[in-house]
């Protein structure tokens, strides 16, 4: 199920600015790929082009090129809706409907799908999904209850849940457990873990340990200064990133010198 | 601990809030004096002392034809511009380009400031002769259907003429309060909508109107309190009647309590307009029932509003 992105000389514009320029990278399929770099380095939104979430923005643009499997996302007659349906994505600050109960929050997205789904596929769905992101001991008594009514952490659990039961490829995460407690954290983390036997996965994240802990690759992003692009400036296996990186300024944002 | 300018707020907004009540109270007491003559009349009296009163009527056979007409009216208004509004509003928040949004939201907002006198002079001078067409096309295709039962009367100043002047009038005041509570709808949940590969429709269906839905009450219950108190529009347009009818493309079938008031008012002696005055007690009552029976639908769901 889990398939490869590459990503060839991706330029991305907000209208005339470019944000990010020249980003060339491959991202391997049933791995944790981690996003890392200072503020405002375009990392987020290199990540929101990967399931074309980015152009929602008012003139926002890409130029390059993002191919999954080897079909280019960005080709012409591509429907950035079935991109979005094929690569799901989790946000910073956790975003069940809240006018939807825990169990509808899940079936959310099937529904756009497959409106027609019967009510004992939905059960199933909904327990096998909430499973999947370890949160149906938690809420398997009160799945009626409105989302919001969940703490901050199982909300985000949540939130894995809705996008993992429409079964996409890829699963983007943009700093997922920022808005979290450590608790909370660790069991999204382990969540990651496991999640990558059957998905692609991108993390964002601005915690360096968490990208050390769960990731198997790490790319590095920076900006040279306010209105530059930020750019790529390396990509490798983890353990490499955080021992011997080839670049300095690699070095001195993993060592804390600055960022 | 509570500062100078604390417990100044504290106690103008409870001064202002118990104003408002003090002030509903008051209209409330005014109109159940003055209506108090009418409400006591031994039966028969008020025919025979008020000419234009029906004979061999009580106060509340006289009153009941008023208040169907009056919600029949403003139902009717409801029905036609609350689609219309929702849409208009929907295109400005989330589909039409920035520019042309911000046009379309200084119309509406001008249009929300004419008074209901110019709707009036419009619908009655303009309007009125261009409805005959259609509603006879109504009355001979619908006719099956008893509110459209023909003949439709010519001219048509008939109770659906008054619905449609209303519904364009209520019109720009949903609309622009739809449109502010679109506005609202957290981009949060937008995006959660898009990532899961929602089309932009489907996005406005399951991030846009479910948060939109209290604001959507809210705005249908201010345009139906327009409605209901609307007096000039259904004064100039109508052909009134005092049927429980539902024929609405017939004339002397129906007549609002407000339209009823302002005709009746000048030649009124003192128990007439005391009778007068218990129909707007009626009306009174009817809005206060109707903003209840608003609010209770909206709390229902309160824990699904995303406001915990």
């Amino acid at each position: 199920m889990a398939k490869r992105i590459d990503v060839k000389d991706l330029n991305i514009y907000y209208s005339d600015f470019l944000a990010v320029a020249d980003v060339s990278v491959d991202i391997e399929p049933n791995s944790v790929t981690a996003f890392i770099g200072p503020s405002g380095c375009g990392k987020s939104t290199f990540l929101r082009t990967l399931n074309r979430m980015h152009e929602v923005i008012p003139g926002a643009r890409v130029e390059g090129k993002v191919a999954m499997d080897g079909v280019d996302l960005y080709g012409e007659g591509v429907d950035p809706v079935a991109v979005r349906r094929s690569i799901g994505m989790v946000f910073q600050r956790p975003n069940p409907f809240p006018t939807m109960s825990i169990a509808e929050n899940v079936l959310a997205g099937v529904r756009l799908n497959n409106r027609r789904i019967s009510k004992g596929d939905a059960q199933d769905l909904v327990e096998s999904s909430l499973r999947g992101s370890n949160l149906w001991n938690e809420v398997k008594d009160r799945l009626t209850r409105p989302g919001s009514s969940l703490s901050g952490g199982q909300q985000q659990r949540l939130c894995i849940a809705r996008a993992i039961a429409v079964r996409p490829q890829v699963l983007l995460m943009d700093e997922p457990c920022s808005a979290l407690d450590p608790i909370s954290t660790l069991a999204i983390e382990d969540l990651i873990s496991e999640l990558k036997d059957n998905y692609t996965i991108v993390i964002v994240t601005h915690n360096m340990q968490q990208a050390a802990r769960v990731s198997d690759r790490t790319a590095f992003f920076n900006i040279a200064g306010s209105g530059l692009p930020g750019r790529l400036i390396e990509v490798d296996a983890t353990s490499t990133m955080f021992s011997s990186p080839r670049e300095k300024a690699t070095e001195d944002y993993i060592s804390g010198r600055f960022g | 601990m509570e500062g100078f300018a604390g417990r100044a707020f504290r106690w103008t907004a409870t001064g202002a809030g118990a104003l408002i009540l003090a002030v509903l109270a008051a209209v409330a007491v005014f109109l159940i004096i003055r209506a108090w003559p009418a409400m006591s009349a031994r039966s028969g009296e008020l025919s025979e002392k008020i000419n234009w009163f029906p004979e061999g009527q009580s106060l509340l056979q006289f009153i009941g034809p008023l208040v169907w007409g009056t919600l029949l009216a403003a139902a009717i208004a409801l029905i036609i511009s609350m689609p219309l509004s929702v849409g208009i509003a929907l295109f400005i928040s989330h589909y039409a380009p920035r520019r042309l949004a911000n046009t379309l939201g200084y119309v509406i907002d001008l249009l929300a400031a004419i008074p209901s006198v110019v709707y009036g002079l419009w619908g009655g001078l303009w309007l009125i002769p261009k409805l005959q067409p259609a509603w006879a096309w109504l009355a001979d295709n619908f006719g099956w259907f008893p509110p459209f039962a023909g003949p439709a009367s010519d001219p048509p100043r008939v109770i659906l003429s008054v619905s449609l002047v209303l519904a364009v009038m209520i019109l720009p005041i949903i609309t622009a309060v739809c449109r502010e509570v679109f506005l609202q709808a957290p981009v949060l949940h937008e995006e959660a909508a898009l990532a899961l590969g929602a089309t932009r429709w489907e996005m406005v269906r399951m991030a846009v109107l479910p948060f939109g839905r209290p604001g959507i009450i809210s705005a249908a219950m201010l345009g139906l309190g327009r409605a209901l108190g609307e007096t000039m529009a259904v004064l100039m347009i109508l052909s009134p009647g005092a049927l429980y009818s539902l024929a609405l493309l017939k004339v002397g079938q129906q007549q609002t309590i407000a339209a009823n008031i302002a005709l009746q008012f000048p030649e009124a002696d003192p128990l007439g307009v005391s009778t007068l005055i218990a129909t707007g007690l009626a009306l009174f009552v009817i809005t206060l029932v109707v903003n209840m029976a608003a609010r209770a639908i909206v709390a229902r769901r309160k824990d699904f509003s995303g406001a915990n």
